[in-house]
């Protein structure tokens, strides 16, 4: 069996997706980052590895996330992208046509938008860093409410409480002072979903065309609630991909496979990276004020990359006569 | 009498220029770097832009290298620029940095009110000697924005990483040590020299790209993380809608130098969608898109500090003034709490978008 490996490795959730040559996918694993991305991607592969034939050859590897050029060094990948592509690749395999992809995360918000298949603009949250998804993982936690029915309980709601969501710390206290007054939980549930339903469509989604067919995707996507409210707000129909919650790794997979389709060797290092030794050091640059923080990362103690300075002084001195890959 | 002025990207060589020819000591401060903004941005007010912690920030390295005089420039209008001189003095004034400030601002009605708010750092030089000196600043200025604009085009077609930028501090370099009109002649032609002798790849196909938004940031950049460079390596060739010595045409000299850029196109192509000054550059943002369009950019990057009111006004209606050019529009917001990984993410994804958009296009025809 021949294949591809995309890789997303996100601030939340770890994701590593291994399709066929017809762009369908055999295996999916879902992880937590944890703070550690190195250990996790090998973690990841050991456990992929078990579950493929021991005959699987991957022809090429894609990695994707805000670790991607980490991940990238560490497996050897044939292509490097940011996330925003990724996603957009994925939804147009997985919702035909797809013209609004609606993308919330662990830490970041997106909204993408299609036309005619190409990607015609995007807008990913800016000055407010609130992670939508974090921010649910830590009510529920404090509502004692497993995250897994935290959507389910939502939709026992008939009247959703209106909560103040422009910010997570107001909402929080707006919760609060819901809770206190003697709301339901159901319907705090529900009203915090639309609140974070209007609060990102007022601000990432602001100014945007939202034309159906829309797909929502990303770890949230599974919470139901979510989905109805965009629904209402919307008024249109709001597709969950199959593969919902691990879109990234799908389109950094369908983006490897574009990447070595002209019949060019992948760089993947094989499932061994998995029992490597990695390790990170860093320093302190101090060849002027700006005190870069200077990140080396060594495998079996040889360097082999190196990042944090803003001049290219330490980056560029291991940088190789390598074609581009990001 | 020491006199410094914060930095705004390579200023300093056209205004250091300018003083030094007056005869007058100048104390440069260190380039804006992560300890200028840490000091700006523990005395300023929190809610106040990212211009204002630079400028502070630099005043206060500025003094520690002995500088006694600031010569600032102010401004009218919306934006609140224009009280940021008088803010800044005040706070380096309760920090014990005793500091004589120079506002000088745009005439309203004769450049002689410029002039004369610059007699008090020239004292009794003559009209005319101060009229050489910024005569002598704007060319330096027009000769740093030549180098520059060659790197944009060479950067993104570059055979060895980092060769452009090599270059251009090189030729920086020599524009910033002539010391004299007929020595500037000669080291702005050495200047572009340098900058032809990067090895290039002509025929690399290249993403247009143009850079619209706030002065400072658009200058500075530090405060932009760099993003010509970021844009020239991933092989996009920018242009910067303002430019130092178009700037000094358009406002000080009124537009008395003929044959360059001036933003009153901008302004022109902005009315169908914003008929206003709303202060700083937001009108030259919109008109700025359209403009650029019918040159053939494939996309603009507006690039503005948090909380800067003129480029608010101006990205609310941008989603209007985009669709009409059919050009995608990404922003930026910059200041102290940005981080470079998310600002390069969304520049990658909006190259691709453009160059996939790009792609479809000519596959189209």
């Amino acid at each position: 069996m021949t294949g591809y490996l995309g890789i997303d490795v996100g601030s939340v959730s770890t994701n590593i997706v291994f399709i066929n040559e017809d762009n369908q996918v055999l295996e999916a694993i879902y992880l937590r980052t944890q703070g550690q991305p190195i250990r996790t991607v090998q973690h990841g592969l050991r456990e992929l590895a078990k579950q493929l034939p021991a005959s699987t050859i991957i022809k090429g590897v894609g990695t994707t996330g805000s670790a991607r050029h980490l991940t990238s060094v560490v497996v050897g990948a044939d292509v490097v992208k940011n996330e925003i592509t990724a996603h957009a690749v994925a939804a147009s395999q997985q919702v035909p046509g797809v013209q609004t992809v609606l993308e919330i995360g662990g830490q970041d918000s997106k909204i993408i938008i299609l036309r005619n298949g190409v990607v015609a603009d995007f807008a990913m949250n800016t000055v407010c860093a609130a992670g939508t998804g974090s921010f649910l993982d830590q009510q529920a936690s404090r509502l004692n409410v497993p995250i897994e029915e935290f959507g389910d309980l939502s939709l026992r709601s008939n009247t959703a409480v209106r909560i103040a969501g422009r910010c997570a710390v107001f909402a929080e206290s707006d919760m609060i002072h819901k809770q206190q007054m003697g709301f339901e939980l159901p319907d705090i549930l529900a009203g915090l979903c639309e609140a974070l339903v209007r609060n990102y469509l007022n601000n990432v989604g602001k100014g945007k065309e939202i034309l159906a067919p829309v797909a929502f995707q990303g770890g949230v996507a599974a919470n139901i609630g979510m989905r109805k409210a965009f629904e209402k707000a919307l008024g249109v129909e709001v597709h969950v991909p199959k593969h919902f919650d691990v879109m990234g790794a799908l389109g950094a997979a369908l983006l490897a496979k574009d990447a070595v389709a002209k019949g060019k060797t992948t760089r993947f290092k094989g499932f061994g990276v998995a029992d490597s030794s990695f390790s990170a050091g860093s320093f302190e640059c101090d060849g002027c004020p700006n005190l870069c923080e200077v990140i080396e990362i060594l495998e079996q103690g040889v360097t082999i990359a190196r990042w944090g300075d803003r001049c290219g002084k330490w980056a560029n001195a291991l940088a190789r006569e390598e074609e581009k890959i990001s | 009498m020491k006199v410094t002025f914060p930095h705004m990207g390579n200023l300093y060589i056209c205004v250091k220029g300018m003083l030094e020819y007056l005869g007058i000591e100048v104390v440069l401060p260190p380039p804006c770097s992560k300890r200028t903004l840490t000091l700006g941005a523990k005395y300023g007010p929190e809610f106040a832009c990212m211009p204002l912690k630079l400028n502070l920030g630099n005043f206060i390295e500025a003094y520690e290298l002995g500088a006694d005089t600031i010569m600032m420039a102010g401004g009218c209008g919306p934006c609140r620029f224009g009280y940021y001189a008088q803010v800044e003095h005040a706070i380096l004034k309760d920090l014990g940095y005793h500091y004589k400030m120079v506002v000088l601002e745009p005439p309203d009605k004769h450049i002689t009110e410029l002039t004369a708010r610059i007699s008090e750092i020239t004292g009794r030089k003559s009209w005319l000697q101060v009229i050489r000196a910024i005569r002598y600043g704007y060319l330096k200025s027009r000769a740093v924005d030549e180098v520059e604009m060659l790197s944009y085009k060479i950067r993104p077609r570059e055979l060895r990483m980092g060769e452009t930028d090599r270059a251009l501090a090189q030729a920086l370099k020599e524009i910033e040590k002539a010391d004299n009109p007929q020595e500037l002649k000669a080291a702005a032609l050495r200047g572009k020299e340098i900058m032809y002798s990067v090895a290039v790849d002509p025929h690399r196909p290249v993403i247009k790209v143009a850079l619209i938004g706030e002065i400072y940031t658009l200058l500075e950049p530090f405060a932009n993380f760099n993003i010509e460079r970021h844009l020239g390596r991933m092989g996009v060739e920018v242009d910067r809608s303002l430019h130092l010595s178009e700037w000094i045409n358009d406002h000080l000299f009124m537009g008395l130098i003929k044959g360059i850029r001036s933003s009153k196109a901008y302004r022109e192509s902005a009315k169908p969608f914003l008929n206003h000054f709303v202060g700083g550059h937001g009108m030259e943002t919109i008109g700025s898109i359209s403009v650029y369009a019918r040159q053939g950019f494939d996309g603009a990057v507006q690039v503005f500090p948090f909380t800067c009111m003129p480029e608010i006004v101006a990205q609310s209606i941008i989603p209007k003034a985009a669709a009409a050019a059919d050009m995608p529009v990404l922003t930026l917001i910059v200041d102290e709490h940005s981080g470079e990984a998310g600002l390069i993410t969304r520049l990658e994804a909006f190259i691709d978008l453009l160059a996939r958009r790009k792609h479809h296009r000519a596959m189209g025809q």
